[in-house]
């Protein structure tokens, strides 16, 4: 929408900086000094908390190992991801479809939020696999639920006058599904994608500590048994981005998808 | 008669002309819901094909609960409700419920991801009708309606009045022979309002459909229908069944004609009447 009583998009430009960048990088800029101080004053040892400047010692010097345990762990989180939101979804309108269903399965749904990741992992690597495997593996166990239980709740609330138009309309299951249900719960949907993608981030990880091969994982694993805790946290901070990509990313797919319809998307600046 | 309304038409939708009313026979019909509201206690009404029935009464006597017996879209606790195409048809056509019954409901629940064209074309999509042939139906239907200018935009974007107007252009985009209207003008400006009222008589009148129209208003019932039914009080029974013999050219100056006057009279006398009906 136009607003015409904002003439230059030059200063629009400028306050949307003012408005969404700056914000967030005060807390930041706030933490990685007082922590900067802090060891240096020595009020904490070096070894406890590695100052920010050692950690971006750490980024250069090991830029090119980081960068390409990122890229794994970044595979493997994707495609754990991507398949949490397929089978999410489908688990999800099989569920839906029926009590009998919901009463038969969904108790082993909640099941798969209860897994204790740390544990299987061991298992993992045995059945699929070192590596990419046992690492998408992990990360797809720990984002299904979220994409299931959402997904869920978002088919089963589909506004009944509109189940009774399509039904006065003659529409069939397979229409009703299409047409009605699942565009009706896609904003539970994109809420539940944005939750898996996180924890697919961690799943991968944790995956990568036991099975991990190249990857952020055992960068971690290893730099913590060198004592390079320096290289562990520039790792740690390569993965929470990593975190923070995938999020941003479903955002920016979710305001697509959205941006007409739904009031959680609608233009608020 | 005014210029032809909605088209262009789907051939394959209704043969050419007339499209003809259906009848609906309900008899002894009785609703209760499932937590013990008895929402109608008894009525029994035949609505010969073409006749435009206005349905008025207070607040919670079960007009929206009837109309919805009558859609099939609930089975009534007794009684029966029948709607027979045979019986008003040329050609003997068998009743099509997909095409041939529309429903405005209270709201205009449309949605919401679709634009006001893409809603509007929604029954025909779901018949499989051609997406040239619906999107060109739909859009006649809108115009219609007086939202031409608005096909591409969403219900987001429209006033309460325009989506109501957009869900009935949706109802009218399979020329229906059989249109149940739940209070469709309730939230629309005085001059919408009577636009619309006009179109719809003009659209009733070009397709010979029967309407069951749902109203407060006494003065928007008798200008409308052909027959005015007034229930009373919850549980609803009727309490008045009167032909609104007016001529069926119907324009504004009507509304100070001293015939349309001793109708909504009536009507009115009817409400005041069922409204002290005690439950
Ligand atoms: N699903 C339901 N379950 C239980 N009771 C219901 C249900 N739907 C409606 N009722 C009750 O049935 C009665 C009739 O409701 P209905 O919606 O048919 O009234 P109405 O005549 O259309 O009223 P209004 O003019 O306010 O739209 C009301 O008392 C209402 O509370
Ligand atoms: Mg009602």
């Amino acid at each position: 929408m136009d607003e015409p009583n904002d003439p230059q998009p030059h200063g629009r430009r400028r306050s949307l900086l003012i408005r969404h960048v700056l914000p967030p990088l005060v807390p930041l800029v706030a933490v990685l000094a007082g922590a900067e101080l802090a060891v240096r004053l020595g009020w904490v040892e070096s070894y406890l908390l590695p100052p920010p400047t050692a950690v971006a010692r750490s980024l250069a010097a090991d830029w090119r190992e980081l960068s390409r345990a990122t890229v794994n762990t970044a595979v493997a989180a994707a495609a754990g991801f991507a398949l949490s939101a397929v089978v999410g979804v489908a688990a999800a309108v099989g569920l839906a479809s029926s009590a009998w269903a919901r009463r038969a399965f969904y108790p082993y749904a909640v099941f798969f939020q209860t897994v204790p990741i740390v544990a299987v992992a061991p298992l993992l690597v045995i059945w699929v696999g070192y590596g990419l495997p046992t690492a998408a593996a992990a990360a797809f166990i720990v984002s299904l639920f979220p994409v299931v239980a959402n997904a869920l709740a978002g088919l089963r609330a589909t506004d009944p006058a509109l189940l009774d138009l399509f039904r006065l309309y003659g529409a069939g299951r397979a229409a009703t599904l299409l047409k009605l249900r699942l565009p009706a719960a896609l904003p539970q949907v994109l809420t539940g994608l944005r939750v898996a993608g996180g924890l697919a981030v961690i799943g991968a990880i944790v995956g990568e500590f036991i099975g991990g091969n190249g990857s952020l994982g055992d960068v971690i694993t290893s730099a913590l048994t060198q004592q390079r805790n320096a290289k562990v946290f520039a790792a740690v901070l390569l993965a929470s981005l990593l975190g923070l990509g995938l999020f941003g990313a479903i955002n920016a797919a979710s305001r697509l998808a959205l941006r007409n319809w739904h009031a959680s998307e609608r233009d608020v600046r | 008669m005014g210029p032809p309304l909605l088209n262009p038409v789907p051939k394959s939708l209704s043969p050419a002309g007339l499209t003809r009313g259906v009848a609906v026979q309900i008899s002894g019909v009785r609703h209760v819901f499932p937590g013990g509201v008895e929402a109608i206690r008894r009525v029994d009404l035949d609505i010969a094909p073409g006749e435009f029935v206005a349905l008025l009464g207070p607040s919670g006597c079960g007009k929206s609960t009837l109309l919805r017996l009558v859609a099939g879209l609930d089975e009534p606790t007794a009684g029966r409700v029948e709607v027979d195409a045979a019986a008003g048809s040329d050609d003997g056509r068998p009743l099509d419920r997909r095409a041939d019954v529309a429903c405005v409901f209270q709201d205009a629940h449309l949605l919401p991801w679709r634009t006001a064209l893409h809603n509007a074309a929604l029954p025909l999509e779901l018949r499989g009708v051609p997406s040239a042939d619906r999107l060109s139906a739909a859009a006649a239907a809108l115009a219609a309606v007086g939202l031409g200018g608005a096909e591409h935009r969403y219900p987001a974007q429209l006033s309460g009045g325009m989506r109501m107007r957009v869900s009935i252009a949706r109802a009218l985009v399979t020329r229906p022979r059989l249109l149940l209207m739940d209070e469709p003008f309730a939230a629309l400006d005085e001059i919408t309002r009577q636009r619309l009222d006009d179109l719809l008589r003009r659209l009733w009148a070009d397709t010979g459909a029967t309407v069951l129209f749902v109203t407060h208003s006494t003065q928007e019932a008798v200008f409308l229908a052909t027959r005015a039914v007034v229930m009373s009080g919850r549980p609803g029974r009727v309490v008045l069944d009167r032909p609104i013999d007016l001529p069926r050219e119907r324009s504004a100056d009507l509304r100070a004609d001293v015939a349309f006057a001793r109708h909504a009279g009536a009507v009115y006398a009817a409400l005041e009447r069922g409204e002290a009906v005690p439950a």
